[in-house]
């Protein structure tokens, strides 16, 4: 007997999406569908204003990523008017921009996902001293010692006994496809609440360079409004610098011995899923932290792969590359959108046409974006597919010391490549990924310590907007993958936006060929043990790191049930 | 802690659907019209999550403006305090109801929860994707931010209306769109 399963909402983020898969006699996904639940024309409030202002509003568009739709929006106006920015105001972006990736990594794992293989209230029956020497057999950090998994036991107990489940009322405990012992469980929820701790250093950092916090301010078209003077006392000064470098150094200390550490290992146990969620293994992520005002020179490689074969890697060299450029289209077909067109997002049309849920026919809010015509994963694993294959020296000695305490762990003799392909390997990209950004991050910072020390305090060059109709596009490789910004500008006022956002890449539907999108693909084959608590789903769906906040926005509060099951 | 105001006025929603950004539009207009003593900071939280756990942290008192759906009419005015916060969350009245229930969780199982935290919420009208909030709920707002400035005397904090009073930026903003304004 085929059962219908439907997730809706996949919660642990602000969002909204729901997913719907059959499960045939053998207990796997035999069909699956993604789809955004609430109509986005958050960029029609965009259309008529001033170009210098649009990064303000694009930060509201959701709230885990402000920062990254900020900067990708003075990129794209700033590519529409052809204006070079000065490099502390590149690096100053960069520094942001990095801090922002480490602490989103970071939270994704640890309090977003982690609850998906780690049993927290397993937790409660480990032996602390056993959980200690397993932890510090695996790294040096000081928190892996007797007395902090004691402390995280006691804290657990006493919340578990007062009934408030709070973050972790959603888990699945006891399920059988949960398979750490209670000591791993205990080392895991140890580290979920270091964490917690440690990724505030990274908002931090963002808070000191943005100016405010929650929402930065210190964006600017033609760079950055902070002003550069090592003495003085209320500006971008020594002390401050120092303050910056000071929680770099905390942020690295944990990721590297700590995050980097439990991705592989937690992921030892559960090898299995190195088999399901591969889906769709076209690979594109674009470049990052650029080191020239035009957007030439960049720390982090990005582009295309082919297949999931690395030799075809074609990389995207600079803001105006035309392989970037020439190769995004969006489809409305499986959407509801007025007409079926695949339009390029500078034409793109943003105008509602509700259904009804048609397995066949239209059944998301969300676009389905393609490149050169083929549907495109992103994300951290595209991107570290991208860094491996340019030869990036940070991402393949990560990757290896990943796959190596995997072997150690495990015990495998091997672990191929492929193996990335992958719910779990995902997970592992990520925080491979997220030890290249901590590199990125010190090496943005003494490259603008060394160019302030050199005498440059520049920080912004001023826009000015022609007469007619000029176009632009900004591209960003944020923590959930590829975002680009699209423009179209007229007399110095916005005509048309388009923000073709990672999630939108993922969570996409079937496109125009009727190709479904990467959650979809991912999703085929999943095992599912207990319809009912269909948690091999959210394992899929949560390595992409969902964030359907800018995909699609909007809550149903009068939504309750989270699982439906249904004969069919 | 010692360099933190004793009271944090947060408020939280999203400014681009409307109704659903009453919080931060009431926030915004309670810092642009009164005068405020140091000891309270307002903060224009939008949705966001983890960044706020700083500032929610041993905070004594925190007082916060939401869209909220009670089930009561359009336009209802609330105020939720002691037991009824985490019941608020829980049941997910709020729509940002995944951040902060969270990040209240986890203070709480860190012993760094804030001292008391009280929630002044509107029932929204209108939640489409558009800048400022529907003609209804302006004509609410001022009773919405009448009831931060008692809840910050409640805490013994004298709000004194400006002589000249400000704009905040999303209410400028919204006298640019359509028919709506924020405030």
């Amino acid at each position: 007997m085929t059962r219908r399963i439907t997730v809706d909402p996949v919660t642990r983020i602000e969002g909204h999406l729901r997913i719907d898969v059959e499960v045939g006699d053998d207990g796997k996904v035999s069909k699956a569908w993604s789809s955004g639940q609430m109509w986005r024309g958050i960029e029609k409030i965009l259309v008529g204003r001033d170009p210098r202002e649009a990064w303000l509003f694009t930060q509201r568009f959701c709230g885990v990523c402000t920062t990254v739709h900020a900067i990708t929006s003075v990129r794209a106006v700033e590519n529409a008017i052809g204006l070079e920015i000065p490099v502390n105001a590149q690096l100053i972006r960069n520094i942001i921009q990095c801090a922002h990736a480490v602490q989103d990594h970071i939270v994704h794992f640890y309090h977003l996902s982690a609850v998906d293989w780690v049993d927290v209230v397993s937790a409660l029956d480990a032996d602390p001293v056993a959980a200690s020497k397993l932890a510090e057999s695996l790294s040096g950090w000081h928190g892996n010692g007797v007395v902090e998994m004691k402390a995280t036991q006691e804290r657990l107990k006493a919340f578990v006994a007062n009934g408030q489940l709070g973050p972790f009322a959603s888990g699945f405990w006891g399920h059988p496809a949960m398979k750490l012992s209670p000591e791993v469980n205990l080392m895991a929820v140890a580290h979920y609440l270091q964490a917690l701790e440690i990724q505030n250093y990274a908002n931090k950092i963002v808070a000191i360079l943005g100016g405010k916090t929650p929402h930065i301010q210190n964006m600017a078209v033609g760079g950055v409004s902070n002003s550069v003077n090592l003495d003085s006392q209320s500006v971008l000064n020594l002390e401050r610098l120092m303050m910056i470098k000071a929680w770099i150094e905390k942020l690295d200390d944990f990721v590297k011995s700590v995050y980097m550490t439990d991705v592989p290992a937690v992921g030892s146990f559960y090898l299995d899923w190195a088999g399901y969620g591969s889906g769709v293994t076209d690979y594109l992520s674009v470049p990052d932290c650029p080191q020239d005002p035009k957007g030439t020179v960049f720390d982090l490689p990005g582009g295309y792969i082919s297949g999931g074969d690395l030799a075809t890697f074609k990389p995207i060299t600079s803001y105006n590359d035309p392989f970037f450029r020439d190769g995004v289209a969006e489809s409305s077909k499986h959407a509801w959108y007025e007409g079926d067109k695949t339009l390029h997002p500078w034409d793109g049309e943003t105008e509602p046409k509700y259904d009804d849920f048609n397995d066949e026919g239209q059944y998301s809010w969300i676009k389905a974006p393609t490149f050169y015509g083929k549907r495109a994963q992103v994300g951290p694993l595209s991107n570290v597919l991208c860094m491996v294959a340019s030869g990036h020296e940070g991402a393949t000695k990560y990757l290896n010391n990943a796959i190596d305490i995997i072997k150690a762990v495990s015990g495998a003799s091997d672990i191929p490549l492929a193996a990335l392909h992958s719910t779990i390997g995902r997970h592992a990209a990520r925080s491979i990924r997220c030890g290249v950004m901590l590199d990125t991050l010190h090496a943005q910072w003494q490259k603008l310590v060394d160019n302030i020390g050199k005498g440059d305090t520049d920080t912004f060059n001023p826009p000015s907007f022609p007469k007619g109709v000029v176009k632009g596009y900004g591209f960003h490789e944020a923590p959930r993958g590829t975002l680009s910004h699209w423009v179209v500008i007229e007399d110095g006022k916005i005509k048309n936006y388009q923000a073709v956002v990672p999630s939108t890449w993922n969570a996409g539907p079937r496109d125009e060929n009727d190709a479904p999108g990467p959650y979809e693909a991912s999703l085929m084959d999943n095992p599912v043990a207990d319809p009912e608590n269909p948690l091999e789903v959210l394992r899929t769906v949560h390595s992409f790191d969902p964030c359907i906040a800018c995909a699609v926005h909007m809550v149903d509060t009068e939504q309750n049930e989270i699982v439906k099951v249904k004969a069919l | 802690m010692s360099d933190k105001a004793d009271i944090l006025v947060i408020g939280m929603g999203n400014v681009l659907m409307q109704d659903e950004g009453v919080g931060v539009c009431a926030a915004e207009a309670l810092e642009n019209r009164y005068d405020l003593p140091p000891n309270v900071e307002v903060v224009d939280g939008g949705t966001t999550g983890t960044e706020l756990m700083a500032f929610l942290r041993d905070r004594p008192h925190v007082i916060m403006a939401d869209a909220v759906n009670t089930g009561a009419q359009a336009g209802t005015l609330v105020r939720l305090s002691g037991d009824e916060v985490p019941a608020f969350f829980q049941t997910k009245i709020s729509s940002h109801q995944l951040g902060v229930s969270d990040l209240l969780g986890l203070l709480t199982l860190q012993n760094e929860a804030p001292g008391d935290v009280v929630i002044i919420g509107m029932v929204p009208y209108q939640l489409e994707n558009k800048l400022g909030l529907s003609e209804q709920t302006l004509a609410r707002i001022d009773a919405m931010v009448a009831m931060l400035v008692d809840e910050l005397a409640r805490l013994g904090v004298k709000a004194t209306p400006k002589a000249n009073p400000t704009r905040g930026y999303w209410e400028r903003q919204a006298h640019m769109g359509e028919s709506a304004s924020c405030v």
